[in-house]
């Protein structure tokens, strides 16, 4: 195998490669996000971004191609506990809280920190922990229901919780997918205020569709296209090229 | 302290329960003369301490399918190999008291024409050798099948059936003579324990106490292993496994650790079953006893471990008496129960018992529970 190239990039995607029976969600996709970058992902539905975050995280095995993460580990040999641990803390598509578990307690468990069962047998709570927490919900302005279960939440406040999760973990890199879905337009817009302030201090990838809400992040855009970049630039100019329209813009 | 940190009200009350019929039973049973009304037969004692054995079984189960979501049809087998650890101490503590007088090897392998004891069977001469057996062997069984199957990622209804093979294939193995373990007539005609008869109901009234310690102190680990931040992940784990692996927690770790510390107490129900019944055999393998102890879980209240003794307590009971009427329909009858449950009670009798007091009092806040559904 060929030696892995050298690179600055926190996330390096060259060549890689899906196919579900054939069909190729992934299609030699190439890109690569900036230490302390926040970017956008934008595409049709199908074009295999929540894909490419499956190779991210471990998930989804590529059939080919290179994912290294901070130039030198290859994410493709790693699974998912072991990429979380790196420093890659993801938000799903779909929320996915633990539901039977407070709003609280999904937080305390995604709070940066020893993961090995002997650690959580005796780990007591301390108060550094909780300040944080603390700390947490109120950015995500879930205090006032921080002992409610979080399956009782409204589809926006289970958003945040999980973004509120990411915080928690404090991963390097952040992929973020649709987080501004089901939300309101005054929702979709502190959403995109919280974004901005996180990346001051991380790696941010977010996929969305919402174009009001790509414009607030006011970044690099790249738009994938049948498992492919289609365009990259800002999102001005890849809304005049005449391919994204075609595809995606313009419908 | 760490054992007793998150048994809550309704744990000190379920201890505090099993400390008073700890204490009356006994007390029923060796200072109330036979004809009181309140006199407890030696039959009952050995009877409600089965039940206990039961409960802690019960207690195992749900541990790992109620918090964790791994519906183990398997656990009978280490029951059973507890139970069998047991007997072997039982059989060593026979003697030369045997048929056959034999000062070593016990009857059955004097009858197969054996001359020397098997290797496995040395050291459960020793009392203490004996009780490490009972947790180690089920621990070490539970571990070797945990750490393949979980680190394949077999779950629900695939890992459901692969325990269910292997008591199968335990049955099988045991009902063998060669193996050295009596074949299908297993180890029985104990006479003492410690030193002490077995027959007399003092030993029983022991028996009995120590049934219900066990189960106490069961309670209490499952309690704090529940409460911790290790039971919140076993939660998490049962609710949303993935999601769980892309927080950084190794999810076949936590199932490995929580698999092998519920067949270690389902090892310790086995061999306190085992000299109250006075007898071990294949039998106990039987795929279908691995399932019973689901329906006890599912009745009682999955997620709440008191549901799960209750639960057993309460099946049992209600098979100690079917069985005395009508034995030819206890199957049906159970299969009835489970439906039915499934159907109508799926928080057990502890569902129940909550709701009709959360409709007479105002809401309080709800707790960690398993999906109102059957296991996947
Ligand atoms: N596990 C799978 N098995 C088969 N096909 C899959 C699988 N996962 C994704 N696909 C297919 O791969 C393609 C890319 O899916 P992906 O979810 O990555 O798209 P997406 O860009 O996230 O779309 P959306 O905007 O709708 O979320 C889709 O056609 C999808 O049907
Ligand atoms: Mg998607």
């Amino acid at each position: 195998m060929a030696y892995p190239p050298t690179t600055d990039a926190i996330l390096y995607l060259d060549g890689v490669s899906v196919s579900f029976d054939g069909f190729k969600a992934l299609n030699a996709l190439s890109f690569l996000i900036d230490p302390g970058e926040l970017r956008a992902i934008i595409g049709p539905n199908g074009a295999g971004k929540t894909t490419m975050m499956d190779v991210v995280t471990g998930k989804t095995r590529p059939d080919g191609g290179t994912v290294l993460f901070e130039g030198k580990v290859d994410l493709t040999r790693q699974d998912e506990a072991a990429i979380a641990g790196l420093g890659i803390g993801r938000k799903f598509q779909k929320p996915t809280v633990f539901e039977h578990h407070s709003v609280f307690d999904n937080l305390l468990l995604a709070l940066k920190g020893n993961r090995s069962p002997y650690r959580t047998l005796f780990a007591r709570l301390g108060r550094d922990d909780r300040g944080r927490i603390d700390e947490i919900l109120g950015i995500i302005r879930l205090g006032h229901v921080r002992e409610e279960p979080a399956g009782a939440l409204s589809h926006g406040q289970k958003q945040w919780l999980e973004i509120g999760m990411l915080l928690a973990q404090d991963p390097k890199l952040l992929l973020v997918d649709e987080p501004a879905a089901g939300m309101t337009d005054a929702e979709t817009a502190e959403t995109a205020t919280l974004l901005k302030e996180i990346a001051q201090s991380h790696s941010v990838v977010v996929v969305e569709h919402d174009m009001a809400f790509v414009r607030e992040l006011g970044c690099r855009v790249t738009v994938l296209h049948e498992g492919s970049v289609l365009a990259e630039g800002s999102l001005d100019q890849v809304s005049a090229d005449h391919r994204v329209i075609e595809v995606y813009l313009g419908r | 302290m760490w054992l007793t940190r998150h048994i809550g009200p309704a744990g000190w009350t379920f201890l505090f329960v099993l400390a008073v019929v700890a204490t009356a039973v006994p007390y029923a049973n060796q200072l109330l003369p036979p004809d009181h009304p309140w006199h407890a037969s030696s039959y009952v004692v050995g009877l409600l301490g089965k039940y206990l054995t039961f409960a802690l079984l019960a207690l195992s189960v749900d541990l790992i399918w109620g918090y964790c979501g791994i519906l183990s049809l398997g656990h009978g087998a280490f029951f059973a190999l507890g139970g069998y650890a047991m007997g072997m101490y039982l059989m060593r503590q026979i003697g030369d008291r045997g048929v056959y007088a034999d000062p070593l090897l016990p009857d059955f392998m004097v009858f197969l024409n054996w001359q020397e004891l098997p290797w496995y069977w040395y050291g459960f001469d020793s009392f203490l050798f004996a009780m490490l057996m009972v947790m180690l062997v089920p621990g070490l069984l539970a571990f070797l099948f945990g750490w393949f199957a979980f680190r394949s990622r077999v779950t629900g209804v695939y890992l459901s059936i692969i325990t269910q093979a292997m008591t199968y294939a335990l049955m099988l193995a045991f009902f063998r003579n060669d193996m050295g373990f009596g074949g299908n007539n297993g180890l029985t005609d104990f006479k003492d324990i410690l030193g002490f008869d077995l027959q007399s109901d003092a030993t029983r009234c022991a028996l009995f106490v120590a049934s219900a310690a066990a189960l106490g102190l069961g309670f209490m680990l499952a309690r704090a292993v529940t409460g911790s931040t290790f039971g919140k992940v076993l939660v998490a784990i049962r609710d949303a496994e993935s999601r769980t692996r892309f927080l950084g927690y190794r999810v076949d770790h936590y199932k490995l650790a929580a698999f092998t510390l519920s067949a270690m107490m389902a090892g310790v129900a086995g061999a306190l079953y085992v000299p109250q019944v006075g007898i071990i055999n294949p039998g106990e393998f039987a795929p279908a006893n691995s399932i019973e102890i689901v329906v006890w879980v599912a009745v009682g209240g999955r997620g709440t471990l008191i549901g799960a003794a209750l639960g057993a307590v309460v099946v049992n009971y209600a098979k100690t008496v079917f069985t005395g009427t009508f034995p030819e329909y206890w199957l049906f009858f159970l299969g009835g129960l489970f439906v039915f449950v499934t159907l109508f009670m799926p928080r057990g009798i502890l569902g129940v018992a909550d709701d009709l007091r959360r409709r007479f009092r105002r809401p309080s806040a709800p707790s960690a529970r398993p999906a109102d559904q059957p296991a996947e």
